[in-house]
């Protein structure tokens, strides 16, 4: 029995390694704003190599992973879902990945009393991706639970477009130059899209669930 | 001359073979569940242990509709029934079953040759043309809400539900090879069995072969042998085209409808009730095809995906027109080789392997 399922564990083991990297990733991620809007630059640094670590490894570990369901013609009947669902949960350390270097690069002046409705946000897209990987990981073990993560994650993307809808206001009610304005709303949006993304790939994991248990 | 007549008789157990064996894989096989190949060895192996193993319940009950004892009479039998599907009948999608053209056939012979047809025996079988496609829908239809009930709280990984499917669906297909090895080999050499070219007994170091089971070895060869040549093109068309069935689906349906066949074919099960006191079946050769659909559509009513009343309406048709087309080949067949041909198509029997247990 055991040798029956050796090649699959392998494989289930390589899926939670996957999603480890994603939920560790989205972790670093909100550590690295808060480094950055307190100004720790060290620390920022060290979670900005962090999570390129992660996403790196993310990608190999879906390439992997995608080539062996293929290969070993794996549950032919869902392949298409989990591979959309794996290629598109990428998506959010990606997204991650991409708004803390643009932190690095173009260095944001973000007024002090701003700092928290940053933070807050950034929380709220980190919360809607952990929960996000919550669901993926039932998907794959208990069908039944999904329902309960997927409609977290659409809480914590309605608080996040809530959080950056009163942040932009506070940004463009400010005495500061236009430019500073466009900056400072152009880092909400990045860090609001990292829930957009969580509830892309929630969508499309709520029709495979269906799709799985009729 | 016997021998070559034999060949019908291996013709039709090849066709059998080809048609049915995609019923047990099919979908396992169209679905890229199953290795073609391991399916066909699968299944050729356990339909010769079926074959050989328990398979004179359903004979004695084709012997007692018409006791055929003359060669040609039974090459005629035997070819009708499967010119009937082969030819005639399956062209036209209709899912009919040899089990029922066999039926036929035999009646064909009596009206020919004079002699009875026992009305008793004939009332069995047709009442079991609509059980037993009635009890595997039944049977698919408890398996399938149980089985979605319980498996998403047994909580295993998806993965590992492949694996389990994989290795269910190789396992329920040897049971439905060995069901209807035992239930279809009556169609295939039931008539032969008065008729029989093997010696009474042979003995092969430890073992020991009646003429019925060589006769019953050879035709399940020949079910083999349709299955290992001749299913893989029906086995991809099912699996892809035909039903929209999930592996676990497709392993329900499989499971059902071979319940069905082996009710209905099982001596030693038959047997095991009524020595328990325990109410019992005919044993009848029943149609696998008819048994998978009517798995499909129990499966269809739990779901409530609608069900296709047209496969209803072509099962009914098969009935009829099954048994009337080799009826009719049969009488035409039998006029042609005693007419044309000078050859006997009844007459002085030679009584050889007829020696089943008489408790059967």
């Amino acid at each position: 029995m055991a040798l029956l399922f050796r090649r699959t564990r392998a494989l289930e083991a390589q899926i939670d390694e996957l999603l480890n990297a994603i939920s560790e990733g989205t972790l670093v991620f909100q550590l690295g704003i808060a480094d950055y809007l307190q100004k720790d630059e060290e620390r920022f640094q060290q979670h900005l190599k962090a999570i390129a670590a992660f996403e790196s490894k993310a990608d190999s570990l879906r390439r992997e992973i995608e080539t062996r369901l293929y290969r070993e013609s794996l549950i032919p009947d869902h392949r298409g879902d989990v591979l959309g669902l794996l290629e598109n949960i990428d998506n959010v350390i990606d997204e991650a990945k991409k708004t803390l270097h643009q932190f690095a690069v173009e260095r944001p002046d973000v007024p002090p009393d701003l700092t928290a409705d940053f933070l807050d946000l950034s929380k709220a897209g980190v919360d809607a991706a952990q929960h996000l990987v919550s669901a993926v990981r039932a998907f794959f073990r208990d069908i039944t639970a999904v329902p309960d993560h997927i409609h977290k994650v659409y809480f914590y993307e309605k608080e996040a477009d809530r959080l950056a809808d009163r942040l932009k206001r506070k940004i463009f009610t400010r005495d500061i130059d236009l430019a500073h304005k466009i900056h400072l709303r152009y880092f909400c949006l990045h860090v609001e899209t990292l829930s957009d993304r969580a509830e892309n790939v929630a969508d499309r994991l709520a029709i495979y669930t269906i799709k799985r248990t009729i | 001359m016997t021998w070559v007549f034999l060949l019908s008789g291996i013709f039709l157990g090849w066709s059998l073979g080809a048609n049915d064996g995609a019923n047990i894989f099919g979908t396992a096989v169209g679905t890229r569940m199953v290795r073609f190949r391991t399916a066909a060895w699968v299944a050729a192996a356990f339909v010769v242990i079926g074959a050989v193993a328990g398979a004179h319940g359903t004979t004695k009950t084709l012997g007692r509709l018409g006791a055929i004892d003359a060669p040609a009479g039974a090459f005629v039998v035997a070819l009708a029934a499967g010119l009937a599907v082969v030819l005639f009948l399956a062209r036209n999608s209709l899912p009919v079953s040899i089990s029922q053209s066999i039926v036929g056939a035999i009646v064909g012979w009596n009206l020919f040759t004079g002699r009875p047809t026992d009305l008793v025996t004939l009332t069995t079988l047709l009442s079991s043309w609509v059980a037993s496609p009635a009890l595997s829908g039944a049977v698919a239809a408890l398996l399938f809400v149980a089985a979605r009930a319980a498996i998403p709280r047994l909580k295993i990984h998806l993965l590992e539900v492949d694996v389990w499917m994989r290795t269910g669906l190789i396992a329920v297909g040897a049971f439905a090879a060995f069901s209807l090895g035992q239930n279809a080999i009556a169609n295939v050499m039931g008539v032969f069995v008065r008729v029989s070219p093997f010696p009474e007994a042979v003995r092969l170091g430890p073992f020991r072969a009646t003429s019925v089971e060589m006769l019953f070895f050879l035709g399940g060869l020949a079910i083999a042998a349709g299955i290992v040549t001749y299913s893989e093109r029906i086995m991809r068309r099912l699996g892809s085209g035909l039903t929209s069935l999930s592996p676990l689906g497709a392993l329900i349906v499989v499971f059902a409808a071979s319940t069905s066949l082996f009710l209905f074919g099982s001596a030693a099960l038959q047997d095991f009730l009524v020595a328990h006191a325990l109410p019992g079946w005919p044993l009848v050769p029943v149609s696998g095809s008819q048994a998978v659909v009517g798995a499909i559509l129990g499966i269809s009513l739990v779901r409530r995906s609608g069900i296709r009343y047209r496969l209803l309406v072509n099962i009914a048709i098969g009935w009829v027109a099954a048994p009337l087309a080799a009826l009719i080949f049969t009488v035409v067949g039998l006029f042609v080789f005693q007419n044309v041909f000078q050859l006997p198509v009844k007459g002085a029997p030679r009584v050889v392997g007829t020696s089943l247990p008489a408790s059967r």
